[in-house]
């Protein structure tokens, strides 16, 4: 069962359990809908950004836990970041789950704690689960009026 | 011909009381095998189930000795072909108790089937204010191509109430027929649920009214015995891949009568009798529904799955999995925070849960690491999944090669998934 735990570490499960900024964002002045219609996922994301700033970030939504927790962490990971950064974060986390040998990862690397997600990629049919709220992010930074979709 | 989709079952399967399941296994190669390191216990039969090797091996045998295209060469092959190609249709008529083989249009699966009454039958008689019936726990194939009908027609697809044990509310299905009705389709057993419905008895109500009834099979056709004619239902629709059989072939049954009334689905090859530039007659049935060369190594596996599943006896095959069904049931409601969905009187062998604070996707994940597969997701169900308000459940599906050690492993299985959640 090691490989479980890899996949559901306590980082994980405490975020599945108890999600960080979870909720309406009242000020939210760019907002997305996120679906995964392989397993019915669906959230949406709400952002306030001021200056090209994410002041503030919030998440409503149901998902699995891997979903549920890579929201909640995404969200602790981008207050306060640029637009730019943001976008830089993504990537990497993207690269981290789907690149072909994974990334090598720095000391101090700028994902911080969502290195926790790194055992996602031996899951390949649950990369998608720990992708979704940042497609949704990625969705609402660009004013984009279409649901973000994991297909 | 005789031989060539003909299965040799083993003669013990004929002679033992209940099933020799470990005699069976044998027979099915795949299920040989470890995952993640533990033995496959494989519990997605609902979504497809595994072929034995006597469907293999007609298959193979079939491309290997008597391979050709049907309905047209003089030569050999192709009379050997067309002649156990059409020997499967006479297999299936009996196999369902349809009075007549022309009355069986083989088709890529359930889907095509049901796309075939909705656009060969139904459109060319619906009219805008018209409605469809169907019930509230359908599979998006008895859905989408209703919707699509009605969008185009301007008519009204209504539903059919399920209760909280997942069964019709018959008093509301009778309430819902009316003079503007002009088909009735419903599934036979629920594939999110298992529940079976008293088709019968809908069909006795629907033809008062003489409203036509569909019966998509898709589910009950593994597990039940099934008599068209006793049914009494018009068109009946199933997959040959549910049924231990190859993927891509399925069937349609409808009533002769009703078949000849109707237009070509597709046109092409096969399906005509002659055609001029300014005109083309069209075959009779069931050739004028199956243009285009066929799924002919398909209708040969299929064969071969019935001459199976008849060598081992359907009620028997039923009996077990009862049995098996109402064992999975007692064991895992022993689990705190395990929920059933779907707790009809009369039940098929879908075992539909949800745990407590777990989300279905990751019981699959978690299952799968221990060598169990199981389905999680809304299983092409949404509006089911609405009735009950949730957002998917996982489901474990039987066949009569499971076991209870597997049912064992299965609740084993989800006693770790709630110890990594707790």
């Amino acid at each position: 069962m090691s490989d479980l735990r890899d996949l559901y570490q306590e980082l994980i499960l405490d975020h599945t359990k108890r999600p960080r900024n979870f909720g309406r964002l009242e000020n939210a002045n760019c907002r997305a809908d996120g679906h995964n219609p392989l397993c019915g996922d669906k959230l949406t994301v709400f952002l306030e950004v001021e200056n090209d700033v994410v002041k503030d970030v919030r998440f409503q939504g149901s998902g699995c836990a891997i979903s549920t927790a890579s929201a909640s962490m995404m969200t602790e990971g981008i207050k306060g970041k640029t637009r730019a950064e943001t976008e830089a974060l993504f990537e990497r986390f993207h690269q981290m789950l789907t690149g072909p040998q994974g990334i090598e990862l720095e000391e101090n690397d700028q994902l911080g704690k969502l290195v926790v997600f790194s055992g996602v990629k031996e899951f390949p049919v649950r990369v998608k689960c720990a992708t979704l709220a940042w497609h949704t992010l990625n969705a609402a930074l660009k004013h984009e009026v279409e649901p973000a979709s994991t297909e | 011909m005789k031989g060539l989709s003909e299965v040799r079952a083993p003669e013990t399967l004929r002679t033992v009381a209940s099933l020799d399941v470990a005699r069976i296994r044998e027979d099915f190669p795949i299920l040989k095998q470890q995952v993640n390191g533990r033995p496959l216990v494989y519990l997605d039969n609902a979504a497809t189930s595994q072929k034995p090797r006597q469907v293999i091996e007609a298959i193979s045998r079939f491309y290997s000795e008597d391979y050709s295209n049907i309905h047209r060469g003089v030569h050999t092959l192709s009379q050997r072909s067309t002649q156990a190609y059409e020997a499967v249709r006479t297999k299936v008529q009996r196999f369902i108790h349809a009075s007549e083989d022309r009355g069986i249009i083989f088709v890529r699966g359930t889907t095509e089937g049901n796309n075939l009454v909705a656009f060969g039958y139904l459109r060319p008689r619906l009219q805008a204010g018209d409605e469809i019936l169907i019930s509230g726990m359908e599979h998006h194939s008895n859905i989408v191509p209703w919707q699509m009908l009605c969008e185009e027609k301007n008519a009204r697809l209504r539903v059919i109430p399920i209760n909280e044990d997942g069964e019709v509310i018959l008093d509301e299905y009778e309430k819902l027929l009316n003079s503007r009705t002009r088909l009735v389709a419903v599934t036979y057993v629920s594939n999110a649920l298992g529940t079976i419905n008293p088709v019968r008895r809908m069909v006795e109500l629907a033809h008062r009214q003489q409203i036509p009834i569909l019966i998509d099979g898709a589910q009950a056709i593994p597990h039940l015995a099934v008599d068209v004619q006793a049914l009494d239902c018009d068109f009946y629709t199933f997959s040959g891949h549910k049924l231990y059989g190859p993927t891509g072939i399925g069937v349609l049954y409808g009533k002769p009568s009703l078949l000849e009334s109707m237009s070509p689905f597709q046109g092409g090859g096969d399906m005509i009798a002659s055609v001029t530039f300014e005109k083309t007659t069209y075959n009779k049935i069931p050739h004028k529904f199956e243009a285009g060369t066929p799924h002919i190594a398909g209708v040969i596996g299929l064969g071969a799955a019935i001459d199976y599943v008849q060598a081992i006896g359907i009620e028997k095959i039923n009996a077990y999995e009862e049995e098996l069904l109402a064992y999975a049931t007692r064991e895992i409601s022993r689990v705190p925070g395990v929920r059933i969905l779907g707790n009809a009187k009369e039940k098929a062998s879908v075992l539909s849960f949800t745990l407590e604070g777990v989300h279905p996707h990751d019981v699959g994940t978690i299952l799968d690491q221990q060598g169990i597969a199981i389905r999680a997701g809304h299983h092409c169900a949404q509006p089911v999944m609405d009735r009950f308000q949730v957002p998917a459940t996982a489901r474990a599906s039987f066949a009569f090669y499971n076991t209870k050690e597997e049912v064992d492993a299965l609740v084993n299985g989800v006693r770790t998934v709630m110890e990594v959640f707790s």
